[in-house]
Formats: structure tokens, sequence, C-alpha cells
């Protein structure tokens, strides 16, 4: 709106009130906003602070070798094994500490690999235009077109039964979405008015991406891959589940929730990384939000033109 | 002569993120029926806030307290259906942007005679062929094709003429119209505002003229209120505040216009000469006198102490023009909320 | 439409202009209809000089600035800086040649990029000059102090401004890149009264003193009086009227440029109702035939309608050239 005051200070002459104003303002920013104060927020930056420093001491941490299959077989959980003994007689505690370090890290990576991927193709298909931009998202609309579930399945199953290829499997789920996101925030800014003034000083197509162009975009692109960690965890955990991720002896949650399946009398196989599955994805998704929150409304409005 | 409307100490208190604050602050004007009454000020001077009270239209957490008596009926205490029965049916609006005005996919002739209807009860016939008439009125050309057609049809200067018209519909006895040209071409604006002063002329309509623009408020104004953070700064028919201000800011706004006579041709341009600063935001208004930091009169009082408007000094006593003194409601009346009154030899001489 | 060769309408003897526009005409497409939005214009603007683009909606003064930015292609004519064409801003990179043409925007809300510091922002000039970081911030520091800024500016993000503020933030940007010619359109519209004061003066000082030629398109008639040496008015497509800027408005010509001064309503307490112009503009997409303003010109002849006048240039007792295009008060051949 015209005439927004937001400085008191005369502007004609350079006075010490402007520059005062304007850092007493930043100060008051550089308080946690609102947002993370949710007690979501808090509870699952816990959550997750908790699971990293698992998994980096998860060797010191758990009581047994997770591998080793010194134990009584399906031992219920006692004072010696909290968790209990799998069908192998290994510490089920151990296993799920150990876990961890499996999902989490890999979560992670392959986030970040699919942010990478859609967000440069989705950048130079929307800064492009013409045939790239149609090519690629043809290719988008591809992978968009099967139920994430089942692609992963066939790129896992066409690959060979590995944790490396499940993560490519889901890597290539998880990509599309960024691209798209990526192409129509690019789209939007490429016709902006301070794009277009960056072009007028003599600013190449590249610098104006990546100089210009990428501080726009990452907000809502970082929003996104956090709610989509979750979604990772899942689909990661899924496919080990269906056997076509972590190999045994591998300790990885959705294996062994594959093996409580095996063993339903015997709850505390199954259960118990099943637990450290869902508070791991409820812990990622109450972060995503509160992320999301944060940067409201640009982000709500920018990730719906996905 | 009994005023239309009259406003006393209007104060709109708005929730700001310190605590609620002034947006205007113990307004008092009035209108007297058939007048042109205008309300000057820039952005940040509460003059929108002026005419949302009246409406009941303040944003949601607004506090007001004052009286606004229409005919006898004060407007900031009506709730409910007496509420929505006075909005457009004896005080009407129209604002600066005819699109947000105007439904986009409802036909000129359904917008005039829903509202005609819903206010004066009168049969779908009979709507459309006052309608027509009204369309006429506001010289929209064709006004049986206009009737059938769409606000997207039309240009800027006859979108803002239907609103005016809708405004119409009803018959109010008040018109609020703020900025209403300031969205359109010089031209167009000319037209809308020999419209609006031959409206007010043939159907004994007052009407509050809310503008930045000095031209519009001269051209058609009879009295101008002239407000600044909220509070009145000066009051009084128009000639005389614009040719001879008493208020440091009224002299500010006139001398920041460009003035085309001071160039002399082949001397080059002159510059604009602005009031130094920038109006304060609403949590920042400063103590006293809100305008005494831009002042270049201000006294030490003037930080302290907050002047109120009231008749100019050497004129409280004047006769009016039929030889009785006036009284404080006379529309003749210069009001000045600025007890140093600097400009004051400036006038006198 | 082309100048009287007899009478060229340049100033009598100085530099060649810094912008020149010659028979300049941009297209558009609309519901498969050919949009004429500029339609043969001629425009000069020397270094030192601010020239005014003045009209109403629908004029194309808009059009005309962009198309001499290079940021909209020409259907006809020739758009020419400091001698050289302008290229139209394609997928690569500007010619480093017209780096000395830059453009202030109207909306300062949205020509600063958000994300990046106000100090990063007006580098960018140097930098993309080829300059060094240190010169950069250097250069940047003495031009917000150029601009009426504080240097402790540099450190903020233009949404920590002010509208005016930011405009001239964005001022300081082109300044950057060392130019000798601006663009400004309407470059103060979105601002509140005191903020339209100072940046006007502040484009006026930095062409007096940069020796910048300034091209400025504004809807505010009495800003560009005040402001500018000379103006030109638009009406719907072509140029009806130019000269030297306090002549054209006491005295105007053309029909149309008198509707316009008429319009304005003066803020002297007189009552007086400013002039209205009947009818509205007609649609770009079929103007009238011959002079594009007769339907609603006031001395209009039968041949008014049959063709198109061209601007004639006129004799004036003082100021520089004037030319106005209208059959009935600048006729062809006959000095008015």
């Amino acid at each position: 709106m015209s005439g927004d005051p937001v400085v008191t200070a005369a502007s004609s002459a350079p006075p010490a009130g402007l520059a005062d104003d304007v850092l007493a303002r930043r100060r008051r920013r550089l308080r946690v906003p609102p947002a993370w104060r949710q007690p979501l927020a808090v509870t699952g930056l816990a959550i997750v602070g908790a699971w990293l420093v698992i998994a980096i001491f998860a060797p010191l941490i758990g009581p047994d070798n997770p591998l080793a299959q010194n134990f009584g077989i399906l031992a219920a959980p006692s004072s010696a094994h909290w968790f209990g003994t799998d069908e192998l007689g290994r510490d089920v505690l151990s296993r799920v500490l150990a876990g961890a370090r499996v999902t989490l890290p890999l979560s992670v990576l392959l986030v970040v690999i699919a942010m990478l991927i859609g967000a440069l193709l989705g950048g130079f298909a929307g800064f492009l235009g013409g045939w790239a931009d149609v090519a690629l998202m043809r290719l988008a609309d591809l992978f968009f077109a099967f139920p994430g579930i089942i692609l992963a399945l066939a790129v896992a199953a066409a690959l060979g039964p590995q944790l490396r290829n499940a993560v490519i499997a889901v890597v290539a789920v998880s990509w599309p979405s960024y691209a798209r996101l990526v192409r129509s925030l690019v789209l939007a800014a490429r016709t902006a008015p301070y794009v277009v003034a960056s072009r007028m000083l003599g600013a190449s197509g590249w610098r104006v991406l990546f100089t210009d162009i990428r501080p726009n975009i990452a907000g809502p692109v970082l929003v996104l891959a956090a709610l989509d960690l979750g979604n990772a965890v899942l689909l990661l955990s899924g496919l080990s589940f269906l056997g076509l991720g972590a190999q045994p002896p591998t300790a990885e949650w959705g294996a062994m929730v594959a093996e409580g399946t095996q063993n339903f009398n015997d709850w505390w196989v199954g259960v118990f990384p099943g637990l450290a599955i869902l508070t791991v994805v409820l812990a990622f998704n109450f972060i995503g939000d509160a992320l999301r929150d944060a940067l409201d409304p640009r982000t709500a409005r920018t990730v719906r033109l996905s | 002569m009994n005023a239309l409307l009259e406003v006393e100490n209007l104060t709109v208190a708005l929730p700001t993120p310190n605590g609620y604050r002034n947006a205007v602050d113990s307004l008092s004007l009035s209108v007297a029926p058939g007048e042109v009454v205008g309300i000057a000020g820039e952005s940040g001077s509460g003059k929108t806030m002026t005419a949302l009270s009246l409406f009941g239209l303040l944003p949601h957490g607004a506090r007001v307290t004052g009286r606004a008596c229409l005919d006898g009926t004060d407007l900031l205490a009506l709730r409910g259906r007496a509420l929505r029965d006075m909005r457009g049916r004896h005080v009407a609006m129209v604002s600066q942007d005819p699109s947000a005005a105007l439904h986009p996919i409802l036909t000129i002739g359904t917008q005039l005679t829903e509202h005609m209807r819903h206010h004066l009860g009168v049969s779908k016939a009979e709507a459309l062929t006052r309608a027509a008439g009204l369309l006429e009125t506001v010289r929209i050309p064709d006004p049986e094709r206009a009737l059938r057609s769409y606000p997207g049809q039309f240009s800027g200067g006859m979108r803002q003429r239907i609103a005016i018209a809708i405004a119409l519909a009803a018959e109010p006895r008040l018109l609020v119209a703020d900025e209403p040209t300031t969205a359109l071409d010089v031209t167009v604006q000319a037209g809308i505002l020999r419209l609006l002063h031959r409206l007010c002329a043939e159907r004994d309509m007052a009407v509050i003229v809310i503008t930045h623009d000095l031209g519009v408020m001269s051209a058609l104004a009879k009295r101008v209120y002239v407000m600044y953070a909220g509070r009145l700064a000066e009051a009084g028919p128009t000639g005389t505040l614009l040719t001879r201000p008493r208020h440091p800011y009224t002299r500010g706004l006139l001398d920041a216009l460009p003035h085309p006579e001071a160039a002399h041709p082949g001397a080059g341009p002159a510059p604009l000469v602005p009031i130094g600063g920038t109006p304060p935001s609403l949590g920042a208004v400063p103590g006293g006198c809100p305008f005494h930091p831009r002042c270049a009169h201000a006294v030490p009082a003037c930080a302290t102490d907050r002047p109120d408007a009231v008749p100019t000094p050497g004129e409280a006593f004047s006769p009016g023009p039929d030889g009785v003194a006036m009284a404080d409601t006379d529309p003749g009346r210069h009001l000045l909320a600025c007890p140093p009154d600097p400009l004051r030899e400036v006038v006198a001489s | 439409m082309t100048a009287d060769p007899q009478q060229p309408e340049t100033l009598p003897s100085g530099p060649p202009p810094v912008l020149a526009l010659s028979g300049a005409a941009v297209e558009y497409r609309r519901h498969g209809q050919r949009i004429r939005a500029l339609d043969g214009v001629d425009l000069t603007v020397a270094r030192g000089e601010i020239v005014g683009l003045v009209g109403e909606s629908g004029c194309g003064k808009s059009t005309l600035a962009r198309a001499a930015a290079g940021l909209v292609p020409l259907a006809a004519g020739t758009a020419a800086f400091e001698g050289q064409p302008v290229s139209v801003l394609g997928r690569g990179r500007r010619p480093d040649r017209l780096r000395g043409l830059q453009m202030v925007f109207q909306d300062p809300y949205e020509s600063l990029n958000p994300r990046r510091k106000v100090g990063d922002l007006i580098a960018d000039g140097v930098l993309l000059a080829g300059g060094s970081r240190s010169s950069a911030r250097a250069r940047s520091t003495e031009l917000l102090e150029r601009v009426g800024l504080p240097v402790t500016a540099a450190e903020g993000f233009p949404h920590e401004f002010s509208g005016g503020q930011r405009q001239r933030i964005a001022i300081a940007r082109t300044l950057a890149a060392g130019p000798s010619c601006l663009i400004a359109d309407e470059p103060i519209s979105a601002l509140d009264a005191s903020a339209q004061a100072q940046v006007a003066n502040l484009l006026t000082a930095l062409v007096r003193e940069e020796n910048i030629g300034l091209l400025l398109v504004s809807h505010d008639l009495s800003v560009v009086r005040q402001v500018a040496d000379r103006v030109a008015v638009m009406y719907l497509g072509r140029i009806v009227e130019s000269g030297d800027t306090a002549t054209v408005w006491s005295n105007p010509v053309h029909p149309y440029t008198e509707a316009l001064v008429a319009a304005i309503p003066r803020a002297d307490g007189s009552g007086t109702l400013p002039a209205d112009l009947p009818g509205d503009v007609p649609d770009p997409a079929s103007p009238p035939s011959g002079c594009r303003f007769h339907p609603r010109c006031p001395v209009a002849r039968d041949d008014c309608a049959v063709t198109a006048q061209q601007l004639v240039a006129i004799t004036e007792r003082e100021g520089g050239g004037r030319e106005v295009a209208c059959h009935v008060r600048a006729p062809l051949g006959v000095p008015a």
C-alpha cells in the first residue's frame, strides 16, 4: 500500500534515527517466531534430536551387539533385554538403536538428493521454457502417474534387493514434486520486476537464477523437503518391510517389522521397531508443519501451486 | 439549520502489537442536508476509518466511542438488522476501486435492482425501470443494454459511475465517497466530479468527500476538515482554508502541490517542496500536537500540549451574514488546532 | 509519423540525443486481433534533459517506455541508445553497450529482491559491470548517501523501508551501472505525497548533476509540468503534441492537450469544476479512422476522419520547438 510509513524518522537527511529503527526491528525479529513455540514443533524437534543422539552413539548406548545371536530366542522383554530378543536371539533394543543409523541418515540423504535433482530440473524448465519445459514436465507427469509405493517397488525390484537400490527408488518417486514446485516458482519469479531490473543491469540467466531467484524460492522448497522427510522414512521402511531394501542381517526398522509379522505372538519383535518408525515420522511431520506455518502464507500459496 | 449528520468526539481505537492506538481521535464534524463536505489528509490520517465507522465496517477488534447522529439516529450504536437497514438506505458509500464494489459475474441490472428491492421493496419491473433511470442519471450510454452487461465490459470511469448509481439506488440522504477518483484518469475524474456535483444539487443529497487531493476538494467541497494522525488539524470553508490556511500542516500540503506558476519560462522547473519527514504510523504518533516534529513553527509547548480544534481567535464572536453571532456548529466557522497560530499574521497581512 | 524535415524538432545546436525513437510501433495480439499499442512514435531525449510523457490510460506511454528500454520488441521503427540500436532483452545477457540505459519501475515493492540485502542489490550494478567486490561495496555506500539514505541501510532488507525509500534504493541501483539515460515508468505513482516530492526532486537533481537524460512517464500531469523540460502528450498510441513544458501548458494547441489541462482541478478554493471531456477512450483494437481523437474533439472537421495528421513543427515565440498533430490547429505547411 502506498505510504506505508514503516520508518518514522525524516528521510530526506540521513539521521541516526533510521539506522536505530531498522536495527531495532531486526533485533525484535530475531526472537524465536511464534510458530516455533508451538508444543508440537518443540516435541518434534525433541524427538528428532533424541534420535539423532541415538544414531550417533548407538554402538555405545546399545547394551549388546545388534548382530550377536547369543541370547535366548524370542525372550520377552525383561531387565536383561528391555525390548526382548528376536527369533535369532538378537537383542531387539540394540537393533532398534542401530536401526536409527540406517534410517535417519538415508532418509535425509534421499530427500536432499531428490530436492537437488527436482529443483535443478524444475528450475531449468521454468526458466528456459519452450521445449525444455515441456519435456521435463511430461517426464515428471510420467512419474506422477504411478502410486508412489508401486513405482518404488518396481524400481527397487528392477535394480535388485539392496538398501542402496531402495534409496534410489525412493528418490525416483520423490523428485517430481520438487520439480513441479520449483518450476512454478521460477515461472512466477521470471517476470517479477526485480528480476527484470537485474537483467537490465546485465545479469545473465544463470546469475538471475542462482543469485536472485534462488533465495526467494528456497523457503517453500525447504518446507516441502521437511514435510517429505516423514514420507521418505515410510517409503524406505516400507521397501525394507517388503524385502526390497535392507537385507539381513542389517538392523533396519522396516525389515524388523517384517520379522515381527512372522512372529505375531511375540509382540515385542515387531512393535518396538514399529514405534520407532512412528515416532520419527510423526516428529518430521510436526517439524514440517511448524516450518510451513512459520513461512505462511507465502508457502501455503506456493506449495498449492505444485 | 439542523445538521443531517452530527459527529461528536468520534474516537476509533485499533489493536496494535503494543496495545490499542487511536486511529481517529476525538473528531467532531457536521454535515448539513445537501452539503458537500470534504475530509482531507494523507495516508494514516484516519480519514478512511472515519468513513468506515459510519457504516459499522471497522476491522475486527476496533473500539469506537462518541456519537454519529444521522437525523437523530446514532449510527455508532446500531447493530444487526438496524445497521443493515441503515447501510445503503440512508447512507451509502462509494470507494476508490469500483472493481471491488461491483460483483464481477452479476449483471449490472441485477446488482442495481437487488439493492433497490431490498431497501425500497419495489417490484422487479419497477426496479428495472428505476435502474435504467439511474444509469441515465450517471450518464451511462445505452442504459437498457448496460443493464444486461457485466462490469468487466466497462472502463474504469464507467464502473465508478455504475458504483455511484448503485449507491444512489436506495436514495440515501448521505453519500460517503472515499477517494472516488484517485484511480481514474484526469479527464474521467473531471466527469465524475461534475456528476457528483450535479447529483448533490438535484437530489438534495449530502456528500462527504474523502481525499488527499486538494484540487478535488476545492472543486467539490464547501467545507473541508483537514485531518492529521487521527486528529482534526483545521476546518473551515474551502475558499478560506485553501487560500488563507492557518494550520502549518495545511500550509505545507498546499506548498507541496506542484506550482507551475512558480516556474518561469526559461529558468527551468522549480523543485517540489515537500513537508519534511513522513506521517506517523499508528503506533508512533508523537505526543502533544502530532504534527510538531515536522512543523517549522513548533514551540516547546507543542510537544506537550495536545491542541483541540477551536474557533480561530478573532472570529469567535464575529457575526454571520445575517448579523447574528455564529454558533459553534455553524458551517461558516473556521476551526484550528494550533495554539501558537503562527500563520495568523500572514493571513492578516 | 515523422517530423517536418524542414524544421527539425531537436534542439538547434546540441549533442546528439542519448535516446531516440523513430517511427516506433508495438503490436500485440488479443483474441486473435492485432492491436497497435504504439503507432509510429518519434521521441528524443538528450543528456541533462527531462522529457515528460503524459497521457491517460491506454495511450501507450508505458509501452513506449518498455520499448525504449528493450523490454518489448518493436513491430516497426527503431529505438536507438547513443546511436546504437536497442536490442530486445531475450534469453541471453543484455549487451554491455546498453548498460547506460536503465529503468526505474513503478512499484517500489516489487522492483527490489525481498531476499537480498540492500547493499548487495546496489553493488550488483558495479559487479555486473566488471568491478571488484571492494569497489562495489564502496560505491554502494557512496550511492546510498547520494540518494539521501544512511550508510547503515546497506545491511537492511527492502521490506524494512518505506515506499519512498525503496524507490530511492532502486534509483541508487540504476546509478551503480553508470547510466547516461534513465527511463522512469510512473516512478512516483505508488508513493504518498511527501515521498512523491522527495523522489521527484532526487531525479531532477541527478539529471542536472550527472548529466543524465530522463524519460519520465507519468499520468500525474502536475508533477510532470513541474519537473520536465519538455513534454510529449500521447493519445491512443500516438504523440499529439510535444514541446517545452511551460509553454505547452500555458498555451496548449492540440485540443486533447487543452482538454487535459482544463480537466485538472485547481486547489484554489474557487469551487470551479474542472472541464469535462465527453466520451470514452476508444478500444485500441479498432481505433477511429484518420485522427484518432476526432470523435471527441470539439473542433473536429470532416477531413479529420479521413487522414491522420502528422506532427507538424510550429514556430514559437520562446522556448524550444513545438510539434502538434492537428489538421485544424496546426495544418501542414501553414505556420501557426
